[in-house]
């Protein structure tokens, strides 16, 4: 999993409160391989293109936010759906953030587990800077995560709270099973012990 | 046959626990100082679109530690005229369904597959074998793995690195969420369901009021609802933002588990039934936030948006975005009319449909498909309408009470179970435009199919928009 530490890059605001992960990726691409080289398109699909494949006006697909790889949303970004294929597509795309007042519990989960970080910023903070970068296209942000700090279109600085164990995952790209394994031996106990008195369940 | 379940009453404060944070620390095998803990996780349920997770497993060298604890079936790419795997035809639907059949023979899990009559809806079929039982970690790589919450388990949906977490382990880490109490008391009006509890919750608490929360639901207005109401319930908490959705176990769900073919029996049930009976939330037990909800109040709901907070009762109008106080909620519900083809005001009932589904893991039980027939029941559907059973013993269930026939003498179709047109990826979608009552679970942009526009509503709410062709109260044409 490739570290997160800082990061700087054109950022695109997204103006849909509770966009779902049925938004993010249609379900029709769930049974896609992620490595297809379609992946990509498949991001926001059905609001990037029409029927006949052509392109929308939608703000991803207009120069310079095609080169976006930070994110900047509304309240309940990736609601719905747990499908991981979300963040792939957001991945495919090269998105390495996504900024938001609040996220799904289980696309937050799984963007941390494929080392996509979601910060959460207040819904005025993140409407601020949504406003920026429509008035500025093009503009980036800068995001440190050992920091827990976005610095704004504006250069103004936003701190951000993210769970201990989550940041030192991303800071140094852990993948959880080996994380897990180093705890073999307390794993081994318990399942000797809860096995014992829960026979019911075995 | 068993004592009943009690509350254990006058716990210490210092020391009352709610319902989830007795199966939490239960299952706790190790706590980091940042309040990470590693769960151990009973059992884990797989659907037909993560079998690529064992191949990816085997590529890094890695094995499935609990095969035994492994159910599989497919039910996402599984067309309802299809009764067996060759039916399905060759294409990316049929290699999805396979997969899972192939991996299941290689490693050795139980997979109902579509022959097996037990086969169907993996949040169906858990509860119906006995799979979902009170006190248990279980987990599925599907959002609405909170179904099973309402047997008093802890289950909660992930992701697909989560899936492969489970396999390789049987662990997971999680924090602690906050809790959160829903208690809806009074009597719920004749002819209405759980569906409808349910809806009002989400347009009461919003769809991210349950965001970083166990919810749990209590009141007599859940005690009284059976074990299936409370899986309608329960499934539906991730559309309100919160992935665990618990009821504490009382003695329905205890003889709704009894006998049933994964569960214990004897002396392990005596074990399991001594645990299961300090599960409910002690007394004093301090949940970081409480909801009350009026079941009395409660009228047959439809949504009318893209998300599920966004619904009125039947006798309503559509809501007008300029009396929303808040801009960006107005903003939202204007485009939200806009993709609905609705104007601000329109009476409810008279919304005229398309197209009915009636299945789903909120709604394919027997319990649904009676409340849909007793609708049905001498009446002819006026556009075209799909029943899909929840699993293949609620499909027999449904034969040998005749509610097929009733179905058919409508003029619905009776399928095969699956997933169907909830998620939309079996062939079963709506055209672009077209308006569906549907007894499913999201009103997404799209779910349906690109340009679908969807409303929730619950199984006898559907029927009578089947018969009527219009949203209509369906306690007007209950025999």
């Amino acid at each position: 999993m490739q570290p997160f530490r800082r990061f700087s890059a054109v950022a695109v605001p997204i103006d849909i409160p509770n966009c779902d992960t049925d938004q993010i990726i249609p379900a029709r691409f769930l049974r896609r391989a992620k490595d297809d080289p379609a992946y990509a398109r498949f991001l926001l699909h059905d609001l990037r293109f029409h029927a006949d494949d052509t392109e929308t006006s939608f703000i991803f697909n207009q120069i310079p936010y095609t080169n976006a790889q930070i994110l900047v949303c509304d309240i309940n970004w990736g609601c719905g759906s747990s499908r991981e294929a979300a963040v792939n597509a957001l991945m495919a795309n090269h998105i390495r953030a996504v900024i938001a007042p609040t996220f799904g519990d289980i696309h937050y989960s799984n963007c941390i587990k494929n080392g996509l970080l979601p910060v959460r910023l207040s819904a005025a903070n993140c409407n601020h800077i949504r406003i920026q970068l429509h008035e500025s296209p093009g503009a980036s942000i800068t995001i440190d995560l050992d920091k827990q700090a976005v610095s704004g279109p504006d250069r103004k600085g936003y701190m951000f709270d993210i769970d201990p164990m989550d940041k030192i995952r991303l800071l140094h790209g852990l993948d959880d099973i080996s994380m897990t394994l180093e705890h073999q031996a307390e794993i081994e106990a318990f399942e000797r012990d809860y096995r014992k008195k829960n026979r019911w369940i075995f | 046959m068993w004592e009943p379940i009690r509350k254990v009453v006058n716990a210490p404060r210092s020391h009352s626990k709610t319902l989830f944070e007795k199966i939490f620390d239960r299952h706790v095998i190790v706590t980091r100082e940042s309040g990470d803990a590693l769960l151990f996780i009973d059992r884990q349920l797989i659907h037909d679109l993560h079998y690529r997770s064992f191949e990816e497993l085997q590529a890094v060298g890695r094995t499935i530690r609990y095969p035994d604890q492994l159910f599989a079936t497919p039910d996402h790419s599984v067309p309802t005229t299809a009764k067996k795997l060759t039916d399905i035809p060759q294409g990316e639907m049929r290699d999805t369904v396979a997969g899972l059949q192939e991996a299941a023979e290689r490693i050795g899990f139980t997979h109902f597959d579509m022959t097996d009559p037990r086969h169907g809806i993996v949040h169906v079929v858990g509860p119906e074998q006995g799979i979902t039982l009170p006190g248990l970690t279980l987990v599925c790589g599907d959002s609405h793995t909170s179904t099973h919450g309402a047997l008093g388990c802890l289950s909660f949906g992930i992701g697909s690195t989560e899936v492969k977490h489970v396999l390789a382990t049987q662990t997971l880490w999680q924090r602690k969420p906050r809790s959160m109490r829903i208690t809806v008391d009074g009597t719920l009006g004749l002819g209405l369901s759980a569906k409808d509890i349910i809806l009002t919750i989400i347009r009461h608490i919003g769809a991210a009021g349950g965001t970083g929360y166990a919810i749990e639901y209590a009141g007599s207005a859940i005690r009284q609802l059976s074990i299936e109401g409370r899986m309608t319930i329960s499934n539906m908490t991730i559309e309100a933002g919160a992935r665990f959705g618990i009821i504490a176990p009382d003695d329905k769900t205890l003889e709704y588990v009894y006998g049933r073919p994964y569960a214990p029996t004897d002396e392990k049930w005596e074990e399991a039934m001594a645990y299961w009976r300090l599960l409910p939330s002690d007394d004093t037990a301090v949940f970081d936030k409480e909801i009350n909800i009026n079941a009395a109040a409660i009228e047959p709901t439809v949504t009318w948006g893209n998300s599920p907070q966004f619904c009125v009762g039947i006798s309503d109008v559509i809501p007008d975005p300029a009396s929303e106080a808040d801009l960006a909620t107005r903003a939202n519900m204007e485009s939200a009319l806009t993709y609905m083809d609705l104007l601000p005001g329109t009476p409810v009932n008279k919304i005229d449909i398309d197209r009915v589904f009636i299945g789903s893991c909120t709604n394919s039980r027997i319990e649904d498909l009676r409340q849909a027939a007793e609708v049905f029941k001498g009446r002819s559907v006026v556009v075209p309408t799909l029943v899909v059973p929840g699993s293949g013993l609620v499909k027999s269930e449904a034969e040998r009470e005749g509610l097929d026939r009733i179905f058919i003498n409508a003029g619905a179709q009776w399928r095969e179970p699956g997933c169907s047109m909830c998620v939309a990826i079996n062939g079963d979608v709506l055209s672009p435009g077209q308006r569906c009552a549907s007894t499913s679970n999201r009103n997404f942009q799209g779910r349906q199919g690109m340009g679908s526009r969807t409303h929730l509503v619950s199984p006898a709410m559907a029927a009578a928009a089947a018969v009527t062709g219009r949203f209509t109260d369906s306690r007007r044409l209950s025999s």
